[in-house]
């Protein structure tokens, strides 16, 4: 198995930041706040490896720092330490020191986002052909008739209906936004796809049907995925591993199973119980 | 006759702590025993002796309290399944160690025959011949063909459990757990099934299987492992 | 008088500086060089970008030649040179083309190809093409530093998807030397090719803005398109499936003007006036 991603250390503060700041917040403390400098110790030494075609799932509540992990991994942020390798066939790049050229690269190209407001994964004012036609054209696919017929290929594959190709995906369903941001997101076929609670606030009929495609998109593609969820449910169908966090540290990894039914930590412990 | 094991659990014990109680709840203790190639040992004991949580132990759903678990792989490597890497199990999962429980989690979508043959899948056989092979399992194991093509979220107990069992024996794994797989089958049915397991064990699988009745450790397993009912320590 | 003002009304330190603009400008063909527009006595949108540029490289030997929409006597092109005849005593003008080594123009590029011992200057109102779909100039200019033009692609696709075809008139834009973008300043699309591989330097200029930007002689200009939907410029075919002529010159190889005449129907004539006018002469002896 070949490895895609290799995370060490990373951590994220926003705030001023003091000597303090990791050694008094966290579980254990039950705050993410520092008390000296009152900083917001969003993320600490998380530290893990992906492989290819694997998906990872990372679980807690809001404020435990999982979204903050994948916006530094996506380059939505810079973090504040750590490290993270991305392997490229036999190329290594470590991402936090990139420049702003090459991580655009690496984004438009080798990654793909998809985030639980379709407001920051599309652009409302252009066609959802046009979303997905502009990370084509970032990709220097330059060809007006090759660009119509991936696009409604993408679309078709991730069911929304062609025919609404051509309207502004302000005007669609939820779900079917959702639906457009993973065309968008696939249209590079990147080999690692992040998902932040890609599925909150949509119906559950609606929440399974996505689930679905994401699968048989990742048996298809063999792509690897970070899925960034609070529900359960979601990474016991798409995870095969998973990372319990809260204020900002990892409490728990392990095979997504054993995390569900023989969760170790207090916390997990208490998570599960209180499940739907 | 000399015999290589494939499994040895030595040892074993599970307990579960729990947090919130502040109380520890013992399960399993002090297991010991091997697995050979192409012979079923058959977990027997009364309820709460801790059973599924041995098999749920060596498919690392459990992590044990102590004890070792040391599969040999088939590449010949002895590794302790207690300790492995989660990346090493989860290949094991998907090449050498299969686990049919009682429970069918499936995708609501996913047809039939696709949950049947996705252990193919995921080892790289082509969907027309994991389909193929899905389809024979299927039919050995009296599913009627007109649900195949269905997602088996609707079916019968027993249908879900059959379905549940072909996708376990599909992909011939060299170690098969088995957790109760007749439990809600008729009498008919549960030939077959036996039929089936007794051809995977001439195949080379060995495995551990659980049963609800005495009668059919009689008919099936080569050996038992007998649990007690864990000590009530505190 | 003359003592009052130094020669093209300019001082001397401007004019350094807007050349050294103007030498950054054609080493880097395309990007905005940054400058410090100056007040001009008339409102800026007048086509002070270009008249600074001009007063900083006209010199006692140089002819000008000012056109707006084509026309040397349109009333800003009159105004404009009426401005440089009085700051700048000695230097000449022209409405003839060839006799021209510096042309101010607002518009238009003139119909016969600039030659290598002439400049073109440009008035410019909105020098930055991406300004339609990035409202922050921090971002522009880090996708101009990247060469990120895949959203102004978007805009041509948009286009596409509803029209058919691309639908942009004016200030098209195009790649220089094959990285930076540019808007070439509302020029029509039939203008866009005379700068690619031009023997003259075409300078540009925006004064409200403050910057200058520069196509280099023999430079590239690529109007942005896609593989298989080119660009196109304006063809002029009439409803009979021919082209259209001007109405006075005759000439069938010019970018004309409509008007609608007395009668209320539509007629053709050059926007080029100089063009038209030399046409005319050659026809007539």
């Amino acid at each position: 198995m070949d490895k895609i991603l290799e995370v060490s250390g990373l951590s994220q503060i926003y705030g001023p930041g003091c000597d303090q700041c990791f050694t008094c917040t966290g579980p254990e403390f039950e705050t993410n706040i520092c008390k000296h400098c009152s900083s917001i110790v969003a993320l600490h030494d998380l530290t893990f490896d992906l492989y290819k075609g694997e998906i990872l799932g990372i679980m807690g509540e809001s404020g435990s720092g999982k979204s903050t992990a994948v916006k530094c991994l996506y380059f939505d942020q810079m973090p504040f330490g750590g490290s993270a390798i991305f392997f490229n066939n036999k190329e290594q790049k470590h991402l936090f020191t990139l420049n702003p050229a090459q991580r655009r690269s690496l984004r438009n190209q080798h990654f793909g986002m998809v985030y639980q407001n379709p407001n920051l994964g599309l652009n409302f004012d252009i066609s959802a052909g046009g979303n997905i036609a502009e990370r084509l054209l970032m990709n220097r696919v330059l060809n007006y008739s090759e660009i119509r017929s991936r696009a409604h290929e993408l679309l078709t594959r991730t069911e929304v209906l062609t025919e609404r190709m051509d309207e502004l995906p302000k005007n669609f369903s939820g779900g079917m936004q959702q639906r457009v941001q993973i065309a968008k997101a696939l249209s590079t076929r990147p080999s690692l796809l992040f998902l932040d609670e890609v599925t909150t606030g949509l119906d559950l009929s609606v929440q399974a049907k996505i689930l679905d495609l994401i699968l048989e998109i990742q048996a298809e593609l063999d792509t690897a995925m970070i899925v960034v969820t609070h529900d359960l449910g979601v990474t016991r169908l798409l995870a095969g591993r998973t990372l319990v966090m809260k204020y900002g540290r990892v409490v728990e990894s392990g095979l997504t199973d054993q995390i569900l039914e023989d969760p170790q930590h207090a916390y997990t412990q208490q998570l599960v119980a209180s499940a739907l | 006759m000399i015999r290589n094991q494939i499994l040895s659990v030595e040892n074993l014990s599970k307990s579960f702590f729990l947090h919130e109680q502040k109380k520890i709840i013992p399960s399993s203790s002090q297991i010991n025993f091997k697995a050979y190639p192409g012979k079923l040992i058959a977990l027997i004991g009364p309820t709460g002796a801790g059973k599924s949580s041995v098999l749920k132990c060596i498919y690392r759903t459990y992590q044990q309290t102590s004890g070792r678990i040391i599969y040999k792989t088939a590449a010949g490597d002895s590794v302790d399944l207690a300790l492995a890497s989660d990346h090493r199990v989860l290949e094991l999962r998907r090449n050498e160690i299969g686990f049919v429980t009682q429970f069918l989690h499936t995708l609501p979508r996913q047809k039939t025959l696709d949950v049947v043959a996705m252990p193919l899948y995921q080892q790289g056989v082509s969907r027309q011949q994991g389909r193929e092979q899905a389809s024979k399992l299927l039919a050995e194991l009296n599913i009627p063909k007109q649900l195949w093509e269905v997602p088996p979220a609707t079916f019968s107990g027993g249908e879900k459990q059959r379905v549940n069992l072909a996708r376990g024996l599909i992909a011939s794994p060299r170690l098969l757990l088995l957790d109760e797989p007749t439990a809600s089958l008729d009498a008919q049915t549960t030939d077959r099934v036996l039929r089936l397991i007794q051809r995977k064990k001439d195949q080379g699988t060995a495995m551990l299987a659980i049963f609800h009745h005495a009668d059919l450790v009689k008919r099936i397993a080569d050996d038992v492992v007998e649990l007690t009912l864990p000590e009530k320590t505190h | 008088m003359s003592s009052a003002i130094n020669f093209a009304f300019l001082d001397e330190y401007a004019k350094r500086e807007i050349r050294r603009s103007v030498l950054k400008a054609i080493c880097i063909p395309g990007y905005q060089v940054p400058y410090s527009s100056r007040e001009m006595p008339m409102g800026r949108g007048f086509g002070t970008g270009g008249l600074q540029l001009t007063l900083a490289l006209i010199g006692e030997d140089d002819c000008l030649k000012v056109i707006d929409q084509g026309s040397d006597d349109s009333v800003n092109a009159v105004n404009l040179r009426k401005f440089v005849e009085m700051t700048c005593p000695g230097i000449n003008t022209t409405t003839r083309l060839q006799e021209a080594t510096l042309i101010q123009s607002r518009h238009r590029i003139p119909e016969r190809p600039l030659l290598a011992h002439q400049i073109l200057v440009l008035q410019v109102p909105y020098p930055d093409a991406l300004v339609i779909v990035e409202p922050s100039e921090e971002k522009r200019k880090t996708m101009h530093g990247e060469a990120d033009y895949s959203r102004l692609l978007v805009k041509l696709y948009e286009d596409i998807v509803k029209f058919k075809e691309i639908t942009i008139s004016h200030r098209y834009p195009t790649r220089i030397n094959g990285h930076y973008i540019i808007d070439p300043s509302p020029i029509p699309r039939y203008d866009v090719p005379k700068l690619n591989q031009s023997e003259s330097l075409t300078l540009l200029g925006a004064g409200r803005e403050k910057k200058i930007y520069a196509v280099p002689p023999y430079c590239s200009a690529e109007p942005l398109a896609f593989n298989d939907v080119p660009f196109r410029i304006e063809d002029f075919t009439g409803a009979n499936g021919e082209r259209r002529t001007c109405m006075i010159c005759s000439t069938s190889n010019s970018f004309l003007d409509e008007f609608i005449d007395e009668q209320g129907s539509r007629v053709y004539q050059c926007s080029d006036s100089d063009y038209c006018a030399q046409q005319q002469e050659c026809v007539h002896g």
